[in-house]
């Protein structure tokens, strides 16, 4: 049997398995819109936790990083930055996020907005431009698996054939299963991630160079800028680093499925914990770099960067083992894909379609459209994937400067009584008029400086400005988070 | 909602300092520590610190959050 049959087996019968632990999840539990979206709000500590390393680690841990690594050099280090980060910002902002969740019953991030600012437009808004910035999350995701499929089979199966199959099952799955299913088959998908990264990233090196310190030794000597920034570009210093760190970790949780995935869980305190413990999870995320760093020396000269783990791996050790290797990368693309999803096929019916179009929709409803908009916007993704070449980094830096943008509202709507929709919607208008811009006449970074980045200091520039330049009505939502005084009757409307 | 205690601001200041606001200062390659770059390994070392600091935080802030929420009979509430 050639190279290219077994690896594909081996990648196919990964696949299989896990999708197999997706379906099987169903047969537990009926399923209702609650239960579809947030999993009947009764995850515990252990669930929470795959649930959310599940969503964290996606193809970008494993091909992303590793390509920058290789094609960019020292800025690469922003990634191991903003991990830890963005779990302390969570630490902050997910338990009363929860909470307010708890209290209203929110599903979605847009359902948040609805009810701290009492505005239907605000939520309609949010939900679209949620949508929108997961598309190219979603884009990464299928660019990644396309990439493993034909790196596996040694260029014989194009990629976009592969991208079709491999979605069809993903959106199988998110039908049967819901967010429960997922957070399952996220089990098999970080074992084989964990002890993927942690081998080759071992590996790899010492096979090459007898270990990771000489390897070292012969990169800072055969290029010595390499590792520091801006290492192998011209603009990603110092500045970018600072702006863009600040931004992904402020942006991070402001992705609308992490918001769902906060609802699942049983408890506030579930989500601190989580917080505290994350960040050691990403010690797969130096292995990931290590391999990027040895494939620059190894296998040198690749146009696409992103390429190099699989091209090293598919040098170093026979097609079994690039089947494991590919078929935990296939995992961790199709999982946050699924997740992905799901998220957005809700939002776009529940918080967009809903509240402009349609506002006598029952949650039966909401629920049998979601399942049809998982396919439309399955279909938009694979569009995008197979019509545009951005590296995986690049996709991922847009979806968080356009989701980044939520977080004046988040964190304003938590902790300040003062701002209002007219201030929230006016700065999440600029702050997304302003990422466009930037990103799509190439102008990111500005001037040195995260256009993401920029753009939410404007944005929450505006946003306190016009919440103060014209207050409105609290809304009900302090009025009954912090219930103790209120006996008398809440009057709403 | 209940805003946080002054002391997990403070504890979770001190990995933003440390990872991000520092990065002129660390971002060299010598000396090599393990065999790794200098900036390589300090950030690798701050994903051990980061969940000690927040630990501190959550040791702050979590029987706060397990205080008996005020019911709606009785009389007053912090804000």
């Amino acid at each position: 049997m050639s190279g290219s049959a077994v690896a594909l087996i081996v990648i196919s019968t990964i696949v299989a398995i896990g999708s197999l632990i997706g379906f099987t999840a169903k047969f537990r539990r009926k399923m209702d819109l609650e239960q579809w979206t947030v999993g009947g709000r009764g995850f515990g500590l252990v669930l929470v936790w795959l649930l959310m390393a599940g969503e964290v680690y996606t193809t970008f841990t494993f091909l992303g990083a590793s390509g920058w690594a290789y094609s960019r050099g020292g800025p690469v280090f922003y990634i191991l930055a903003y991990q830890p980060l963005m779990y302390v910002v969570s630490f902050f902002i997910l338990p009363q996020m929860w909470e307010a969740g708890r209290k209203f019953r929110l599903q979605t991030q847009a359902d948040f907005f609805r009810v701290r600012y009492g505005s239907r437009y605000l939520e309609a808004v949010v939900a679209l431009v949620g949508v929108v910035f997961i598309i190219p999350y979603l884009q990464l995701q299928l660019t990644g698996l396309g990439i493993i499929v034909e790196v596996a089979s040694f260029g014989g199966i194009h990629r976009t054939p592969a991208m079709l199959v491999a979605f069809a099952i993903v959106a199988a799955f998110v039908f049967t299963s819901g967010v429960r299913g997922v957070a399952w088959v996220s089990v098999l998908k970080d074992f084989l991630l964990l002890f993927a990264a942690i081998f080759i990233g071992i590996a790899i090196p010492y096979h090459y160079f007898g270990g990771i310190g000489p390897m070292f030794t012969a990169l800072i000597k055969a290029n010595p800028q390499h590792l520091l920034m801006p290492g192998a570009t011209k603009n990603l210093g110092h500045a970018w680093f600072v702006t863009t760190v600040l931004m992904t970790a402020c942006g991070f949780f402001m992705w609308p499925h992490y918001v769902g995935a906060s609802f699942t869980a049983k408890s506030g305190n579930i989500l601190r914990r989580n917080a505290v413990i994350m960040p050691l999870y990403s010690i797969t995320m130096p292995l990931m770099f290590i391999v990027g760093f040895t494939a620059l020396l190894v296998v040198p000269g690749l146009t696409n960067g992103d390429l190099s783990l699989l091209a090293i791996v598919r040098q170093t050790f026979p097609p079994w083992f690039l089947g494991i290797i590919g078929g935990a990368g296939a995992l961790t693309a199709m999982v946050p894909a699924a997740i992905l999803i799901l998220t957005a096929a809700t939002l776009f019916i529940k918080n967009f379609c809903r509240p402009i179009f349609a506002r006598s929709m029952t949650d039966h409803h909401v629920a049998a459209w979601a399942k049809a908009t998982v396919l439309l916007i399955t279909a938009l993704a694979l569009f995008f994937a197979i019509y545009s070449s951005s590296s995986l980094v690049s996709l991922l830096l847009l979806g968080y400067a356009g989701v980044a943008q939520f977080f004046p509202g988040v964190v304003l709507g938590l902790y300040s009584k003062r701002a209002t929709a007219a201030g929230i919607f006016s700065g999440l208008t600029a702050g997304v008029a302003i990422v466009a811009f930037l990103m799509l006449t190439k102008r990111d970074p500005l001037m040195g400086f995260n256009a993401g980045f920029i753009a939410l200091c404007i944005n929450f520039a505006i946003a306190v400005a016009v919440s103060l330049l014209m207050p409105g009505q609290p809304t009900e939502f302090f009025a009954e988070v912090n219930s103790a005084q209120t006996t008398s009757p809440a009057t709403t409307e | 909602m209940k805003k946080p205690s002054l002391g997990a601001i403070l504890f979770s200041l001190i990995p933003f300092a440390g990872i991000c606001f520092s990065v002129s200062l660390w971002d060299r390659i010598y000396p090599r520590i393990l065999g790794l770059p200098f900036n390589f390994f300090w950030l690798i070392c701050w994903l051990v610190l980061t969940p000690l600091c927040m630990w501190g935080a959550y040791r702050l802030e979590a029987p706060r959050a397990l205080d008996p929420k005020p019911e709606p009979d009785t009389q007053g509430s912090p804000q």
